[in-house]
């Protein structure tokens, strides 16, 4: 199964591509742009999107899939409809951070970095999210929830699993 | 001394994102003043009279790094906002990125026009999802204002503003590194010299600043670099925001002048320890500075030179507190596991010394240390930092060192008898 981007995609790769020079230079810096629209189309990265993505910014597939393993945010296996991503660094981590991830661990019955069943949530353990003041953090897709406590996290899964 | 809010100025009224109310409360004024009053040496002047350290955690001069741009060079030439904030404890660029977006864009356009550069890009981390919302939302505002693109305000001068969405590194925020990563490539730091004023993104000369350090640049034109200077100590001008978090009542962003008591900071505006709980430890500029212990806190001032006295560094003005309960060890096995999975691995002492830190501090943790293994953290650190492209060696290194020296009885304790 090849991949290709949507009409929108499309679009929005176009726009990005005012952002940067012409020449090869400029289209490289579009390799994590366009590996951004795909993963919100596809979900994660595949060799189908390396090779596409590679196609579009004239670069080689092995420069594209080392870009996309180098950050951690590019899914390099399908994820659940919601990522659930606890901070258990310093500040999450004296305020309860640890006990939130175990918690939801333990109620949809998976690991950390592992996914559900029904593929409805999956669990990431993350580092530093750039909000310790309000500490514990848990980003939810693209959202984060702040001030996280054990009710918050229980009516969150509850309203995600319907 | 209280707040004294300079870039945080009525960052509380939801319209402080908008480019209307920005405006109604007198900004974008010290562009119209730089633009049509200032030539670009008169503002390099002020900058340098303000003393405006660079407030990602180095602390160089900003007005010094302006100088090195030949402004005159032929071809384009580029300006990054480092909006990247992955130190473990720093959370006040989210706050203007997402609340006062205005006062960095304006920071920005007047060290473009200072430095004669083409066209920026702020670099901001991938999980900021909704602060690039709003950074994209504003950037648009001010290009239907005619405050970026060609001719801005009637000027002559011409700047392009774009954003960047990064991917998730803690190394990105290394400016070389997030330069890489602007390219389209894996965030490896590189080798300097030659320095980013010479060669930088897409080998052109390139300046590099924080968020924070451009959203001082208003505020600096408005009333020159003396009265910003004047704001804080003899060597650290203006005001500074500091993100205070972990153990303690009211953890937020604050801003105060450079010099300001610690004491002042924790106990009057952020409410002390949490809970009533005794205080332990403070880190004090995000999580590879030093940690300092209670007494050493006695007299501190909230500024490079006095936060240096102590032993420590101000680095981003990350203040992390912890109260009695802290398991030391614990926390700094998490650390090294933080370090461990960051290193970028280009170096082998990084590569390889991360790793093995990680595997000292996991054995220590799990009851079967040895004491060799405190001195085996001294000895490698001296085979680390020096030997490595970029300041992440020496930012593993120093919580290691700094933890076990300090707090040494609790780590005899857990290579004892382990971990009870
Ligand atoms: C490992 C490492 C991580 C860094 N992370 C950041 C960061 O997240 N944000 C930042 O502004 N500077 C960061 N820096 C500092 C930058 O390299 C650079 O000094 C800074 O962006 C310069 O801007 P300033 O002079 O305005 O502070 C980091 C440095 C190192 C060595
Ligand atoms: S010191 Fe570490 S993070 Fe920095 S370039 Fe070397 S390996 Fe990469
Ligand atoms: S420690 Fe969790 S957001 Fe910083």
């Amino acid at each position: 199964m090849s991949f290709a981007y949507t009409d929108v995609s499309m679009k929005e790769f176009q726009e990005l591509q005012k952002n940067f020079p012409g020449d090869a230079k400029g289209k490289m810096s579009l390799v994590i742009p366009a590996l951004w629209l795909s993963q919100r189309q596809n979900g994660w990265i595949n060799g189908d999107v390396v090779e596409y993505v590679a196609g579009l910014t004239g670069t080689e597939p092995l420069h594209v899939w080392g870009v996309a393993t180098f950050y951690s945010m590019f899914n390099k296996e399908p994820v659940g409809k919601t990522l659930l991503q606890f901070c258990t660094n310093i500040s999450c981590g004296l305020l309860g951070g640890n006990e939130l991830i175990q918690h939801a661990c333990s109620r949809l019955g998976i690991e950390k970095g592992g996914t559900t069943q029904d593929k409805k949530f999956t669990i990431f353990e993350v580092e530093c999210l750039g909000a310790c003041g309000t500490a514990p953090v848990v980003q939810v897709n693209d959202t984060y929830h702040e001030n996280m406590t054990m009710e918050k996290l229980d009516s969150l899964i509850d309203q995600m699993s319907s | 001394m209280p707040e004294k809010r300079i870039i945080l100025d009525k960052i509380e009224d939801k319209h402080s994102p908008n480019i209307d109310f920005y405006r109604g409360n007198g900004g974008y004024e010290a562009l119209k003043k730089a633009l049509t009053q200032m030539s670009p040496s008169q503002i390099l002047d002020e900058m340098k009279a303000s003393n405006l350290r660079g407030r990602g955690g180095a602390g160089f001069p900003v007005g010094v790094k302006w100088s090195f741009i030949n402004r005159t060079f032929p071809g384009p030439k580029y300006l990054i906002c480092n909006a990247d904030e992955g130190e473990p404890g720093t959370f006040k660029d989210r706050e203007i990125l997402q609340k006062k977006p205005h006062i960095m864009i304006e920071g920005m356009i007047i060290g473009a026009y200072v430095m004669g550069l083409d066209a920026g890009y702020i670099y901001i981390r991938g999980e900021f999802y909704e602060p690039i919302q709003a950074v994209d939302k504003a950037i648009r505002e001010a290009y239907d204002a005619g405050i970026l693109g060609k001719d801005i305000m009637g000027s002559g001068f011409s700047f392009d503003l774009y954003t960047y969405r990064g991917a998730g590194a803690y190394i990105c925020g290394e400016e070389s590194s997030l330069i890489n990563s602007l390219e389209g490539k894996r965030g490896l730091p590189r080798l300097r010299p030659p320095f980013p004023a010479q060669v930088g993104l897409y080998g052109r000369p390139s300046t590099v600043n924080n968020v924070e350090s451009f959203s001082a640049v208003p505020s600096i034109i408005n009333n020159g670099g003396k009265w910003y200077a004047g704001l804080g100590t003899p060597k650290s001008g203006g005001t500074k925001l500091f993100s205070i978090s972990g153990h303690v009542n009211r953890p937020g962003v604050y801003e105060i002048p450079m010099g300001t008591p610690w004491t002042e900071l924790f106990n009057d505006m952020a409410g002390g320890v949490k809970d009533g709980k005794k205080l332990k430890a403070v880190i004090p500029g995000g999580s590879s500075t030093p940690v300092l212990r209670p007494e050493e806190l006695d007299g501190m001032t909230m500024d490079y030179e006095s936060v240096q006295s102590k032993g420590s560094m101000l680095g981003s003005g990350a203040v992390i507190v912890l109260d009695e309960t802290t398991d030391m060890v614990k926390l700094l096995y998490r650390i090294l596991h933080f370090y461990a999975h960051e290193s970028c691995g280009q170096c082998t002492p990084c590569r390889e010394g991360c790793d093995w830190y990680y595997d000292i501090i996991s054995r220590i943790r799990h009851g079967k240390g040895r004491l060799e293994d405190l001195d085996l953290f001294e000895r490698l650190a001296k085979n680390i930092g020096p030997n490595t492209i970029c300041a992440f060696g020496d930012a593993f290194t120093t919580p290691a060192l700094s933890f076990t020296r300090k707090f040494r009885d609790e780590f005899v304790e857990y290579i004892k008898n382990g971990n009870k």
